[in-house]
C-alpha cells in the first residue's frame, strides 16, 4: 500500500516537472519571438479588407446566381419557342 | 458567346459597378460627421436601393400606360413584375434605413416625414397586389389594376419627394433644401455614389427582366391547363 502511494507521488512529481517543462519552453518560445503583432496585408485598418473580402464574395455570388438563373430562363425560352 | 456577351454588356456593367461600389464604398475616404461618422458609407447602399425602386417603378407606371392604350397582356405583365421587384427594393430600403437611424437618430423608427411616406408608399402598392390577387378574369385584372398603378405612382411622388422637402425631415436635403448637395459635395464620395445608383438600379433591372421572363414562360406554358 506504502508502495503504491510512494509510486503514485512519484509519478505526479514527475508530470509536474515535465508539464512545467512544456509550459517553460512555450512561454520561452512566446518571448523568444516577440514581435507577434503583424499588422501587415489583410490585417492592415482592423482588418476592415477582410469585411470588404467577405461582401465582395456574396456579391460575386448572388450575380453568378443571377448569371446562371438568366441562361437556364434562356434555355427554357429557346425549348417552349421550338416546340 | 461573345454575341451574348455584346447583347447583355449593362449586365456586365451593372456587376462591375456594385463590385466597384462595395470595394470603394468600404475602402476609400468619407467626411468625418459627428453622428453620423462612417455610417456615412450607407449612403452607397442604402440610398441606391429607393433610386432602384423609383426607377423600377417607374418601368411599371410606363407599362400599365401602355397597356391602357394597347391592352395587350404582356404590358400588364411587365407592370406587375415590375411592381414586385421594385416593392422588394423598397423593402430593403425600409430596412436598411431603420437600421440606420437606430445607430445615428436612435430610434427604428421616428415619425419623420419622409419614413411615414416611405411606409406608406409601400402600402399604397401593396394594395397593388391584393386588387390584382382579388380579380379572376385577366383583361379586367390587367385594366383595373393599370389605372390604381397610376394613381400608386402619383402618391409615391406626393409621399416620397414633395411632402418630405415641404416638412422638416431628419434626412438631408428636405425641408425646402432639395438634392444631395450637403454631403455630395464631397467629390470622393462622389465618385463612388453615382456608380452605386447606377449600379444598384441595373442590378434591379436585371431581376425585374428574369421575374418578367418567369411569368411569361409560366403564362405561355400553363395557358392551356
Amino acid at each position: 500500500m506504502i508502495n503504491l502511494l510512494k509510486k503514485a507521488g512519484v509519478s505526479l512529481a514527475l508530470i509536474f516537472i515535465a508539464t512545467s517543462g512544456f509550459a517553460q519552453d512555450a512561454a520561452q518560445t512566446a518571448t523568444n519571438n516577440a514581435p507577434v503583432e503583424m499588422a501587415t496585408g489583410l490585417y492592415q485598418s482592423g482588418k476592415i479588407y477582410v469585411v470588404v473580402i467577405v461582401v465582395a464574395v456574396i456579391l460575386i455570388g448572388i450575380i453568378g446566381y443571377l448569371t446562371m438563373l438568366d441562361r437556364k430562363i434562356s434555355k427554357l425560352e429557346k425549348e417552349i419557342e421550338n416546340k | 458567346m461573345v454575341f451574348e456577351m455584346i447583347k447583355n454588356w449593362w449586365k456586365i456593367f451593372a456587376a462591375l459597378c456594385v463590385l466597384y461600389t462595395v470595394i470603394a464604398g468600404f475602402l476609400f475616404k468619407v467626411p468625418a460627421q459627428p453622428i453620423l461618422h462612417e455610417t456615412i458609407r450607407n449612403l452607397y447602399f442604402h440610398v441606391p436601393m429607393w433610386f432602384g425602386m423609383m426607377t423600377i417603378l417607374f418601368v411599371s407606371l410606363w407599362h400599365s400606360i401602355k397597356y391602357l392604350s394597347n391592352s395587350n397582356i404582356q404590358s400588364d405583365i411587365i407592370a406587375s413584375q415590375a411592381a414586385h421587384t421594385g416593392m422588394f427594393m423598397g423593402v430593403l430600403g425600409i430596412i436598411t434605413g431603420s437600421i440606420w437611424a437606430r445607430y445615428t437618430w436612435g430610434a427604428w423608427w421616428v415619425a419623420d416625414t419622409k419614413l411615414n411616406g416611405a411606409a406608406i408608399t409601400l402600402l399604397i402598392y401593396m394594395a397593388y397586389f391584393i386588387l390584382r390577387g382579388s380579380l379572376d378574369e385577366e383583361q379586367k385584372r390587367a385594366r383595373i389594376s393599370a389605372v390604381y398603378n397610376i394613381f400608386a405612382y402619383v402618391m409615391l411622388i406626393v409621399f416620397l419627394l414633395i411632402l418630405p422637402r415641404l416638412n422638416d425631415s431628419l434626412h438631408p436635403g428636405n425641408g425646402g433644401n432639395p438634392g444631395f448637395s450637403k454631403y455630395d459635395l464631397d467629390s470622393t464620395m462622389r465618385m463612388v455614389f453615382y456608380p452605386a445608383v447606377i449600379g444598384w438600379i441595373l442590378l434591379g433591372v436585371w431581376m425585374m427582366t428574369i421575374k418578367i421572363r418567369i411569368e411569361k414562360l409560366k403564362r405561355k406554358t400553363f395557358i392551356n391547363d
